[in-house]
C-alpha cells in the first residue's frame, strides 16, 4: 500500500514534544583562497556557532538580512555543505560526519528542501511526471505503476490537477511551480522540510495560497518546518518560534508572540521597527529605529558582539566580549550584554 | 495644488506577430507638485509599462503608445520627438530602477556616472560637475563622498548603489522622480534608510514622486495617493489613509487580506484564488471577475467603468454602481 506510510505519520501530534533536530554550535566557514598556490588567507564565517533544538511538528522561522547565514544554516543541516565544526543530531543520530551513502539511505529521505526560485529549481526539459517521480526512483521506492499513482496523488495533494502530469514547467505560473517544488519535496514522506524563501519570488496574492498550502500540509502530515525568510511578517504568520540571525550568529530566539511583542535584542528591535506596515489613519505611529551603516563583511566580523558597530546601545564591553547566547526568560534566548 | 503630470486615457499596446497585447489599457493619473503617488499592482498589472510610457521608453518596435496624452507641465510628451524627449528625460523626469547593479555601468566610476548626466543636461564643465557630484553624494548620505567618486559600482553594497542611483536621478533637480520598485531588492533596514532619504529629498526639492511597488507597507510609509492597477487598468484610486481605512474594490480588499502583518494576528490568510490573467488573454467583462468572490452575472458580461466616488476616490466595480447595488 502506498498510503500506509503517510497514515503512520498523521498520528504524531504537535503535543508530542520529541526533539527531531538538534544543532550544537554548528559552524560553516568558507575558505578564501588567494595567490598562485591558492593558499587559505581567511574564512568567510557564514555560520558561526548556531545552537538550536527543533521539536517535532513545530515551525521554526529563521530571519535576517542577506548575508546573515540563514540559508547556509539550512543547507548545512541537510549536509549540502559540510559543517566546519559542531554537531548536527537528527532523530537522536549524529549526522555531522555521516557518509554520503548512509545519508542517502536514511536522512535524505526524512529531510527535504523547498527552494526560493521556482523557475531555477525545476528542470525545464522534464515533465512534471519525471520531476516528481525522480526522488522515488533515486530511492528505489515502489513499482513503476505505484509510482505513477503516487505522483498523481501528490499533485492532487498540493492542489495541482493530475491531468497536468505530462506538462513541462514553463507552462505553469510561479505559484504553481512552487506547488510542484513542494510536491517533489513531499514525495518521500519527509519529516522535516527546510523551506528557503519559498514565497519570496511570488506575487502577494499568490504568496497567501502557498503559505496556506504549507500550513494545511503540516497539519495533514505532521511535518516539521524550518522556514527561512527575510520577510518578518510572513515568518510571524507561519512560525511557532522565530530565530533572528545576524552575521552568522543567532541573536535572539523565542516564541513568536514574545519575540514580536517584546523583542529584547537591539537588532531585533531595529529590524522589526524597519518593516513598513500598512496602517489605518488612526493608527499610532511606531517609532522607527534606523540603523546606521551597512552589514559588515562576514570574512572580517567585528570583535566582541558582531552587532556593536551598528548598535545604538553599544558600550565598551560589547566591543571586547562576545555575549553569551542564553535564556533570559522562559524560552526566550538572547545574545546581548544588556541582559547580563 | 498645481498639477504636474496628468496622464489621460493612456493605452500602450504590444504587437506580437498577429496578436495585440494591451499591457496598459486606458490609464488615468494625476500627480500634483511635491506629491507622492504610488502605483500598486502585481506582476502583469501594467504598472511598469505605465511608468516606461511616461518616460517614452517603451520597448520599440514591439510596443507602442497607441492612444492618450501624457501632459507634463502643460506639454504633451506623446507628441514630442525623440530629440526633444531626451531633454525631458534627466532634466524634468528621472527614474530609478529596482536592481541598482544592472542600472549602473560597471566599467565607469561612480563619479563619471554622475558627472556624465550633469555635463550632458546642464552643460557643466568637468570641474563644476565633479564638485556637484560630490555634493549630491553627500546629500544622499555618503560621508566620504570625495573618495567614493573614484570607486566602481561593484565595490558598493546594494543600499549604497541605490543611493548612488538616487544621486544621479536627483542631480538635475527633476520635477518628477519615477521610482520603480526602488527598495524591493534591499534588506528591510536598508529599505528604511532609502525610504527616509526619498521622503527627505522630495520635501527639500519639492519633487513629485511616482512610486511603483507591490508592497502596501511601503506605500503607507511614503505615498500621499495610491492607484491600484489590475490587468492594465486602474481599479481603484484614493488618498492613502482612506484606502487603508476602507478599501473599496474587492481586489484591493483581497490584496490587503492576503498579506500577513507584523502586528496583527491573522489565523488564516485569505488568498485570492487563481492567477493574475495574462494580458493576451484578458477575461471579458470585469478583468478581476474570475477571481472575485463578489462577482455576479453582470461582471462577466460587461466591463465596468472607473466611477468617481467623491473625496478624490474612484473605483472600477459594479458593486458601487447604482444599478449594480440593486442587482
Amino acid at each position: 500500500m502506498i498510503s500506509t506510510n503517510v497514515e503512520n505519520k498523521v498520528d504524531t501530534s504537535k503535543e508530542n514534544s520529541e526533539i527531531i533536530l538538534e544543532l550544537q554550535d554548528v559552524k560553516k566557514y568558507f575558505p578564501i583562497k588567494a595567490g598562485l598556490l591558492q593558499r587559505n588567507v581567511g574564512n568567510v564565517k557564514a555560520v558561526d556557532g548556531i545552537s538550536l533544538q527543533i521539536k517535532k511538528g513545530e515551525t521554526i522561522g529563521l530571519v535576517g538580512e542577506s548575508g546573515c547565514g540563514k540559508s547556509t544554516t539550512g543547507r548545512t543541516i541537510i549536509r549540502l555543505y559540510e559543517p566546519t565544526d559542531g554537531k548536527i543530531i537528527f532523530k537522536g543520530k549524529d549526522i555531522t560526519h555521516m557518509s554520503e551513502n548512509e545519508l542517502r539511505k536514511t536522512v535524505r529521505r526524512d529531510i527535504q528542501m523547498v527552494f526560493q526560485d521556482p523557475f531555477a529549481t525545476l528542470n525545464p526539459r522534464k515533465s512534471l511526471r519525471s520531476i516528481i517521480k525522480e526522488p522515488l526512483i533515486t530511492h528505489n521506492l515502489y513499482t513503476a505503476k505505484e509510482r505513477e499513482e503516487k505522483v498523481k496523488e501528490l499533485m492532487e495533494t498540493v492542489g495541482l490537477n493530475a491531468s497536468f502530469i505530462n506538462r513541462y514547467p514553463h507552462e505553469f505560473s510561479g505559484g504553481q511551480r512552487q506547488r510542484i517544488g513542494i510536491a517533489r519535496a513531499l514525495a518521500l514522506n519527509p519529516e522535516l522540510i527546510i523551506a528557503d524563501e519559498p514565497v519570496s519570488a511570488l506575487d502577494v496574492s499568490i504568496q497567501a495560497q502557498v503559505i496556506n498550502l504549507m500550513e494545511d500540509l503540516q497539519e495533514e502530515f505532521g511535518l516539521t518546518y524550518i522556514f527561512i525568510s527575510h520577510d518578518l511578517s510572513v515568518v510571524r504568520h507561519i512560525s511557532d518560534r522565530v530565530g533572528v540571525m545576524y552575521l552568522g550568529k543567532m541573536m535572539e530566539l523565542a516564541n513568536k508572540e514574545d519575540l514580536y511583542a517584546e523583542p529584547l535584542h537591539p537588532y531585533t528591535q531595529a529590524l522589526l521597527s524597519a518593516v513598513p506596515v500598512p496602517k489605518k489613519s488612526g493608527a499610532i505611529k511606531r517609532e522607527r529605529i534606523v540603523l546606521k551603516g551597512e552589514l559588515p563583511s562576514p570574512s572580517n566580523p567585528p570583535s566582541g558582539c558582531v552587532f556593536h558597530t551598528r548598535c545604538p546601545a553599544a558600550t565598551d564591553i560589547c566591543r571586547q566580549l562576545v555575549p553569551e547566547f542564553k535564556e533570559v526568560k522562559q524560552g526566550h534566548f538572547v545574545a546581548c550584554h544588556l541582559y547580563e | 495644488m498645481a498639477t504636474l503630470l496628468e496622464v489621460k486615457n493612456l493605452k500602450t499596446y504590444f504587437y506580437k506577430k498577429k496578436t495585440v497585447i494591451p499591457a496598459v489599457d486606458g490609464v488615468d493619473l494625476k500627480i500634483n507638485k511635491g506629491e507622492t503617488l504610488a502605483i500598486v499592482g502585481e506582476s502583469g498589472s501594467g504598472k511598469s509599462i505605465t511608468s516606461l510610457s511616461i518616460m517614452k521608453l517603451v520597448p520599440s518596435p514591439a510596443g507602442k503608445i497607441v492612444e492618450g496624452e501624457i501632459i507634463l507641465d502643460g506639454k504633451n510628451l506623446v507628441d514630442l520627438s525623440e530629440a526633444e524627449m531626451c531633454k525631458v528625460r534627466g532634466n524634468d523626469i528621472s527614474m530609478i530602477f529596482q536592481e541598482p547593479m544592472t542600472s549602473l555601468n560597471p566599467v565607469l566610476t561612480v563619479g563619471e556616472q554622475i558627472t556624465e548626466v550633469l555635463m550632458y543636461h546642464q552643460k557643466m564643465s568637468k570641474a563644476e560637475s565633479t564638485k556637484k557630484a560630490i555634493e549630491m553624494l553627500e546629500m544622499v548620505g555618503f560621508s566620504r563622498a570625495a573618495e567614493l567618486i573614484n570607486d566602481y559600482p561593484h565595490r558598493l553594497s546594494g543600499g549604497m548603489r541605490q543611493r548612488v542611483m538616487i544621486a544621479i536621478a536627483m542631480s538635475c533637480n527633476p520635477k518628477l522622480l519615477i521610482a520603480d520598485e526602488p527598495t524591493t531588492a534591499l534588506d528591510v533596514t536598508i529599505q528604511a534608510q532609502i525610504l527616509d532619504l526619498m521622503k527627505d529629498l522630495s520635501h527639500k526639492f519639492d519633487t513629485s514622486i511616482l512610486l511603483i511597488t507591490h508592497d502596501l507597507g511601503v506605500v503607507s510609509e511614503v505615498a500621499d495617493k495610491i492607484v491600484v492597477m489590475y490587468g492594465g487598468q486602474v481599479v481603484e484610486q484614493s488618498p492613502v489613509d482612506d484606502l487603508f481605512d476602507e478599501p473599496l474594490h474587492p481586489y484591493t480588499v483581497g490584496l490587503m487580506n492576503s498579506i500577513p502583518t507584523i502586528e496583527g494576528e491573522i489565523e488564516r490568510l485569505q488568498s485570492i484564488e487563481g492567477n493574475v490573467p495574462s494580458p493576451e488573454n484578458m477575461p471579458k467583462g470585469c478583468r478581476f471577475a474570475p477571481r472575485c468572490s463578489k462577482a455576479f452575472d453582470r461582471c462577466f458580461a460587461e466591463a465596468p467603468q472607473l466611477k468617481q466616488m467623491g473625496n478624490d476616490r474612484a473605483v472600477r466595480c459594479f458593486l458601487y454602481d447604482d444599478e449594480g447595488a440593486k442587482a
